[in-house]
């Protein structure tokens, strides 16, 4: 009888407390659900203003001109000329034939800053392809100016007066003009996929720092990969259990927390100044950012390496296997796709950075296009920087549109390591 | 699967092997120019580069943005392709930066004076209109003023523009600025605030008999928070103000010349910046922009004569040439052809100056 007196004073108590912890449990969902909705909401208004902001990047303004590859400015001493022929010229040509009504030597210069200066470049490529268009006329889309690019995406107010606005008054009625005639249309921005940087922002494209980005990640992972594996595979499988092999572990555990302008420092006194490897080249950026990523993939690694059941290496070992055998014929197999993860998110932890950049010298103006790992060259964060730091105006909407595709790669690069994961997941 | 992973290794070894020879490669020869130094010569010498990159067979030179002075010290660090062709400054090369370029084999440097730059102070153009002088802005943003008898200095108890000055609106002083380690900043610094300090007859008087406090106090800014340091980016400046009307700001010319729309530049002695006023040297708040080369690249590095002739051009650095339309303002014609003329004869500057 005692026992069930004793039950009864437990349910009582039990059913007392019941309440108290539902309602903790809500309180804490509460917080949770809150928590959540507000780092989505941080997302999402750091998107929406980054789209809103480079959206109109994308798109350039071009000029639909009559232009005549006139011998006159093309062939100055009988042979035509692609280097000193006057391009420019035949650009002024064909503003003037659109307005002949502007006469001033002023007027004029004030036209001719409707179009890019990139259209000479144009223009000079288009006769190096086809010859055969000297002394024709043809309707070709030029780049229009920056200033006339941001007026006919409406980021330049017309009612301001003419002194605090970029682009006068009669600029304002000649692209008028162009408009009513249907002249100015919006294309595709190539450019900004096909160039490198420009100090025109309707010339300067993202190529240059791509490029230099992806032989910097080639780079890290040539150099960080082999050697994290082969460190992670020795100190799982090999290295006795001692101290020192503690203390291994806990700097590499370290390593993976230094700022990364340390690695920068490290990577001027050591690679630059000691090594000579030529400053601002992807080889040195990737040695750097090897540094940096070394500590992600080692980590992984290991964790992918102790997933594998002990099981398998001691029916192996059962069966004869010398370990080299073990680890080459079934834990490295097993193993590879945790560690092809670890590399992917220390390589979009790489792709990311930019302040060891500083120190090494890509932090720099780089017009041609890298084509190696020690032609000079920029990387994406970095091309981001300095087109935020320029005073043109167009460059505003050209930096938000270059983190857009910084962005989409990163996503990219984290989605693979998902995938990669899901499909070669195994259960034990 | 034990001989893959040999591959692995030999393949790994072969990588590293290929990257040393590339190096080697790289480093016996430079096609193209190298350039460092101030952030505030950086959108001019990358316009010409670029230019000079398009149209000529030469590379496009290489610009990279490291401030004045950390520029002068690379470019002092020794003679040869490792080393850079030019710096890019916006303060004259002092004495112990041409002596620490002699250490180092560096001997002949050819000085270029490209321009001028104006500092200005602006604010959101639809804020107040307000007249500075330059002995306002040191009263405004000195860390110590002088108090109530002649010799003695107290902190600066200013918080309204009023308290300075009057005839000033009653709008408590907030100023963005860059820190420390900019050109801007040494520039500001000196033109405006000793410009403003050296007013008063009897700070005046110390620089003869004292100097070093007189620089003390005419080039310390107040660090109570009425004068906040807003980093380099002279573009996030010209943010704020935007969405801060009561605040003003210190940055380059070419970024108001660039926001007109957005903020305006309060007149400094009676003198409002234009590209006229501070091209004739009324506008108080200007220097001379520079960069320097090692004479001993020229004819080693491919281009660099031409370089240096397509930046002394009448197209480029003249009265209408394209720098123009960035916001450098150009010197007298008879300077600009002085220049030129000490450019093309790769005149050193003197060992002692």
């Amino acid at each position: 009888m005692k026992g069930a007196e004793a039950r009864k004073e437990t349910r009582r108590k039990v059913e007392q407390s019941l309440g108290r912890r539902r309602r903790k449990e809500l309180s804490f969902r509460i917080l949770g659900v809150g928590a959540t909705a507000l780092g989505v909401t941080f997302l999402l208004v750091f998107f929406a203003s980054l789209i809103a902001q480079g959206a109109s990047a994308f798109m350039q303004t071009y000029v639909s001109l009559d232009v005549e590859f006139s011998r006159e400015h093309l062939v100055p001493d009988g042979e035509p000329d692609l280097q000193f022929g006057d391009f420019d010229a035949l650009v002024r040509g064909a503003l003037r034939a659109q307005f002949p009504d502007v006469t001033g030597r002023s007027e004029r210069r004030e036209l001719a800053r409707l179009v890019s200066v990139g259209a000479a470049y144009q223009l000079r490529d288009a006769l190096a392809d086809k010859p055969e268009l000297l002394g024709t006329r043809l309707a070709v889309f030029l780049p229009a100016s920056s200033e006339v690019d941001m007026l006919f995406k409406g980021k330049i107010d017309r009612s301001l007066p003419e002194e605090q606005r970029r682009i006068s008054d009669l600029q304002l009625e000649w692209t008028d003009r162009l408009v009513a005639e249907g002249r100015l249309e919006r294309r595709f921005n190539r450019a900004l996929f096909t160039n490198g940087d420009s100090r025109e922002p309707e010339l300067a494209g993202i190529r240059g720092a791509l490029m230099g980005s992806f032989y910097m990640l080639l780079a890290t992972i040539l150099i960080s990969f082999p050697i994290g594996t082969a460190a992670a595979v020795y100190l799982e499988e090999f290295a006795p259990r001692n101290r020192w092999s503690d203390l291994v572990e806990v700097n590499i555990n370290n390593l993976a927390a230094v700022p990364s302008i340390v690695f920068g420092l490290l990577g001027l006194a050591v690679f630059i100044n000691w090594a000579a490897i030529p400053r601002s080249s992807p080889l040195v950026g990737g040695l750097v950012l090897s540094l940096l990523t070394l500590p992600v993939i080692i980590i992984a690694s290991r964790a992918a390496i102790k997933a594998v059941p002990p099981s398998i290496r001691e029916a192996a070992l059962g069966l004869g296997a010398s370990k080299m055998q073990v680890v080459s014929h079934h834990v490295l197999p097993l193993a590879l796709p945790g560690m092809l993860t670890g590399a992917i998110i220390g390589m979009s932890r790489a792709l990311g950075e930019s302040a060891p950049l500083l120190m090494i010298g890509m932090v720099a103006f780089i017009v041609d296009i890298p084509a190696g790992f020690t032609d000079p060259a920029t990387a994406l964060p970095v091309q981001i920087y300095l087109w935020a730091d320029s005073p043109e105006r167009a460059f505003a909407e050209r930096t938000s549109a270059a983190i857009i595709v910084l962005l989409g790669f990163l996503l990219a690069m984290n989605l693979a390591a998902v995938i990669m994961r899901k499909r070669v997941e195994r259960q034990w | 699967m034990a001989k893959k992973s040999t591959t692995i290794a030999l393949t790994a070894s072969a990588v590293i092997a290929a990257f040393t020879t590339g190096v080697a490669l790289a480093q016996a020869a430079r096609d193209y120019i190298y350039i460092v130094g101030s952030s505030t010569v950086y959108p001019f010498s990358t316009v010409v580069a670029e230019r000079f990159g398009r149209g000529s067979d030469f590379k496009t030179p290489k610009v990279e943005s490291t401030g004045s002075g950390g520029g002068l010290k690379l470019f002092c660090d020794g003679v040869g392709v490792g080393y850079p062709d030019i710096a890019n400054s916006s303060r004259a090369i002092k004495q112990s930066e041409i002596d620490a370029c002699a250490g180092n084999g560096v001997s002949e440097i050819v000085e270029v004076k490209i321009g001028y730059d104006g500092i200005v102070v602006a604010n959101a153009a639809g804020g107040i209109d307000m007249d500075l002088s330059r002995r306002v802005i040191f009263l405004a943003l000195a860390k110590e003023v002088p108090g109530g008898a002649e010799g003695t200095l107290v902190a600066n108890p200013y918080s309204t523009w009023r308290d300075v000055d009057p005839s000033l609106p009653n709008q408590k002083i907030e100023v963005l600025g860059p820190p420390p380690t900019s050109g801007t900043r040494d520039a500001f610094v000196e033109l405006a605030m000793e410009g403003g300090c050296s007013t008063i007859p009897w700070i005046k008087a110390l620089k003869s008999s004292d100097e070093n406090r007189y620089k003390g106090v005419c080039h310390t800014i107040r660090e109570d928070g009425a004068f906040i340091e807003a980093g380099e980016n002279d573009n996030l400046i010209v943010q704020k103000l935007e969405s801060n009307p009561n605040a003003f700001g210190i940055f380059a010319f070419s970024f108001l010349d660039q926001n007109g729309d957005k903020v305006k530049g309060a007149p400094v002695d009676g003198v409002t910046p234009t590209f006229e006023s501070i091209a004739d040297g009324s506008y108080p708040v200007s220097r001379p922009l520079y960069f320097y080369v090692k004479k001993a690249h020229v004819d080693v590095i491919p281009g660099l004569r031409q370089f240096l002739r397509e930046f002394t051009s009448e197209r480029a650095w003249g009265e209408e040439g394209y720098l123009s339309d960035r916001g450098l303002i150009p010197m007298p014609e008879d300077e600009r052809s002085d220049v030129a003329g000490a450019v093309r004869d790769l005149t050193p500057i003197s060992g002692a100056r």
